[in-house]
């Protein structure tokens, strides 16, 4: 593996930083500044109550210590709760009213917000810090009745449908970071597909974090309704800086009766050098809930980015023969460390859920599987598949997998497998003696190793995640 | 094509080789024949590259240049192709993925085109039908499930796809039935031409009937004891290898060269 070792250690294409004017709050977190924040949205009262109520939880609660990630304590004071792009206007109309610097960085992340070179059959909604700057193509899903749009907006306008599911899957007092985000949150994206409407494109939210020492804080909600179906992909991206930012996001997802969602992730967040200085803590609650019969929610993600990830897309399997899929990947190289898994709550008849992690740690990357399955005692007739792979490169990385199982009804079914393996030197040998260098051959492999995975993603994004996990890894076999 | 020369290789401080000569021209095809433990694998591994093994004394010349310096891959883009005893299983790489990124690493090195997914698809079809393989094996994953056999085929298919100068091959017979011996043969046999050579590890007399080599070496205790035709396989395949030994009483195990 000496070649392997030798190979060069790409820089984070994506760590530059954009000069815009901030109109950003004053540092740290008290009541006025969360009124601060919902007072520049403009928000209903409802939305600032809420907010408050969200704070009040929080000064109560206490941050979690049980992962397996181990980090400095938080300054929640000396950080910026609320940062936005100054605009000309309240609100971009068009997008000649964004300003030009930001187009250009979306431009240099590869996603054009002018419609007509975007890639068909995708929407963006754009995330500039804390507030979204553009969503494409909202006419043509308008026809379809389908809403998306950043969230501020859905406040506004979707007033009744956001009162009714904001927090209906993950309720404030949730957890810690859950927490602070309902109090602080600045935007994000909301996204709702009628009944019987099959989504006709794919929606995007892409996710820029720009200012210093700003935590990100958005919010996404998804409701699909009877038999609709949309198919969503988060992608992010943020600047190099030396010290450590905090995105604490909040995904909820609701599925109605037969309806289906598709969740895709591909999180690409400052990682922090090779020593380990700076990078995103990546502190996220995503959850669905199938609470129709015969509901599907999956979860696709590939996690190559953050210092830390420290999340669990779950999904409460509410309705009798809902189904509940977790596929990812997660990537851990230099000193980053990741506790990532998920939480598949059986409570409906016949409720079915897949897990497939498959856990990738290089250099001194920490890397750790915790998934919890949880059969309640009317859920007759659950399933669950659960498969853990680990690959290990180099000596002095760690893969850990804590799967947590609690069956309450004797009818169910539950299957673990778990594996932890490292790229031979014979398969290594195998590929080039057939003439491949060392450094397609380990990219081959991995690919091999996560396929599993990735032929769940959409094609354009199966193609960006396999290319980032080659670059995520430059440099780390040895 | 091929020349050794005194060729000394240890792994893990144990000394395996203790001193190969050996002289493969173009056109010419090659038996190793030898007891297990004799070396034989280790040459095969040595020749193709493999860097678990130390070269302590020697040279290896492959067209003039010094082997022993260029790295697996190179090598492998060069035409040096070894045909493994066990080949390796690589999960979730489709074979056709799996050979077109070899193939076209080669054609780069060579100054050609890379071949898009129709030609490729069309070079693939052909020579499978050379090892009779099911089309379905294109989407398996690099001989993961494969029986033995088939991955016996699946080196000879890699063969005839990446057409090497200079063939290694590894025990290729073992494990075989006697149809499978013959597909494997006459894969080997049809890459046969004045430009290119073969050498092969063999156990048994049996896939000579098959390949009919210009020459037959007996490797023992790390060296190449005794050198001949055809007819010297017949002799051991009656005699043993114990005949050559008791002939050559310096070739036995364990005895050190000066």
């Amino acid at each position: 593996m000496d070649q392997a070792k030798a190979l060069v250690n790409r820089e984070y294409k994506w760590g530059f930083v954009t000069d815009v004017e901030a109109d950003s709050a004053p540092r740290g977190l008290n009541e006025e500044i969360i009124r601060f924040i919902s007072l520049k949205k403009k928000e209903p009262a409802f939305m600032l109550q809420w907010r408050l109520n969200a704070y009040r939880r929080w000064l109560q609660m206490t941050e979690p210590r049980w992962q397996h990630v181990h980090y400095p304590a938080i300054d929640y004071q000396d950080m910026i709760y609320y940062s936005a792009p100054k605009q000309k206007k309240d609100g971009p109309g068009s997008l000649d009213e964004i300003d030009k610097e930001i187009l250009e960085t979306y431009e240099k992340l590869g996603i054009p917000l002018d419609e007509q070179k975007r890639l068909a059959g995708v929407a963006v909604d754009a995330v500039f810090d804390s507030v979204s700057v553009a969503t494409t193509f909202k006419e043509k899903l308008a026809e379809k009745g389908v809403i998306f749009c950043s969230f501020s907006e859905a406040v506004q306008n979707h007033t009744e449908l956001v009162k009714k599911y904001l927090g209906s899957v993950v309720p404030y007092a949730d957890n810690f970071y859950a927490a602070l985000n309902s109090a602080v949150f600045s935007d994000g994206s909301f996204c709702y597909i009628p009944k019987g409407v099959r989504c006709p494109m794919e929606l995007s939210t892409y996710f820029r974090i720009n200012s210093a020492d700003t935590g990100q804080f958005e919010r996404t909600l998804i409701v699909a309704d009877e038999g609709s179906y949309v198919s969503y992909l988060e992608g992010c991206t943020a600047p190099i800086r030396d010290k450590n930012q905090l995105h604490a996001a909040v995904v909820e997802l609701v599925a109605l009766e037969g309806a289906q969602i598709k969740y895709s992730t591909v999180q690409n967040w400052y990682a922090g050098d090779k020593e380990g200085k700076g990078g995103i803590y990546n502190f996220v609650t995503k959850r669905g809930k199938c609470a129709g019969h015969r509901s599907k929610i999956s979860w696709t993600q590939v996690e190559t980015g953050s210092a830390i990830t420290w999340k669990y897309p779950s999904v409460i399997l509410q309705g009798d023969d809902s189904i509940g899929e977790f596929y990812s990947v997660a990537l851990t190289n230099n000193y980053q460390q990741a506790d990532t898994g998920t939480k598949m709550i059986h409570i409906g008849k016949n409720t079915k859920s897949t897990v497939i992690a498959k856990g990738i740690s290089a250099g001194h990357g920490d890397n750790t599987y915790r998934g919890l399955i949880k059969v309640m005692p009317a859920a007759m007739n659950a399933r669950n598949y659960t498969q853990c792979d680990s690959l290990l490169l180099g000596s002095r990385c760690a893969a850990n997998t804590l799967p947590y199982i609690e069956v309450k009804n004797r009818t169910a079914k539950v299957e673990h497998e778990a594996s932890t393996s490292k790229i031979s030197e014979d398969q290594l040998f195998y590929c080039k003696q057939r003439g491949i260098s060392p450094e397609n051959a380990v990219s081959m492999i991995i690919n091999g190793f996560c396929k599993e995975v990735f032929k769940n993603l959409p094609m354009e994004f199966a193609v960006e995640a396999s290319k980032l996990l080659s670059v995520s890894l430059e440099g780390a076999v040895g | 094509m091929l020349e050794v020369k005194n060729l000394h290789v240890s792994i893990e401080g144990k000394e395996i080789l203790k001193g190969i000569h050996l002289k493969v021209r173009a056109g010419e095809v090659h038996a190793i024949m030898g007891p297990n433990g004799s070396g034989k694998s280790t040459l095969t591994q040595v020749l193709a590259g493999n860097e678990s093994y130390t070269v302590t004394q020697g040279d290896v010349f492959y067209q003039g240049k010094n082997l022993i310096e260029m790295s697996a891959e190179a090598r492998a883009r060069e035409g040096v192709f070894l045909a493994f005893q066990y080949p390796v299983e690589i999960a979730g790489v489709s074979n056709a993925y799996f050979l077109k990124a070899a193939l076209n690493e080669i054609r780069a090195h060579q100054g050609l085109e890379e071949l898009d997914a129709v030609d490729f698809l069309e070079l693939l079809k052909e020579k499978m039908k050379l090892v009779k393989m099911d089309p379905s094996f294109l989407n398996r994953p690099v001989n993961e499930g494969f029986s033995g056999g088939e991955k016996k085929r699946n080196e000879i298919l890699q063969m005839a796809i990446l057409e090497p100068k200079l063939s290694i091959l590894d025990e290729t017979d073992s494990g075989l039935d006697i149809d499978a011996l013959r597909i494997v043969a006459e894969g080997v046999n049809q890459l046969r031409n004045p430009e290119r050579a073969t050498v092969l590890v063999t156990h048994y007399q049996r896939l000579l009937n098959y390949i009919v080599p210009d020459y037959v070496h007996v490797l023992l205790g790390g060296r190449i004891v005794k050198s001949g035709t055809k007819a010297l396989a017949f002799q051991l395949e009656e005699k043993g290898y114990d005949w050559v030994k008791e002939r050559e009483p310096e070739a036995g195990e364990g005895v050190k060269t000066k």
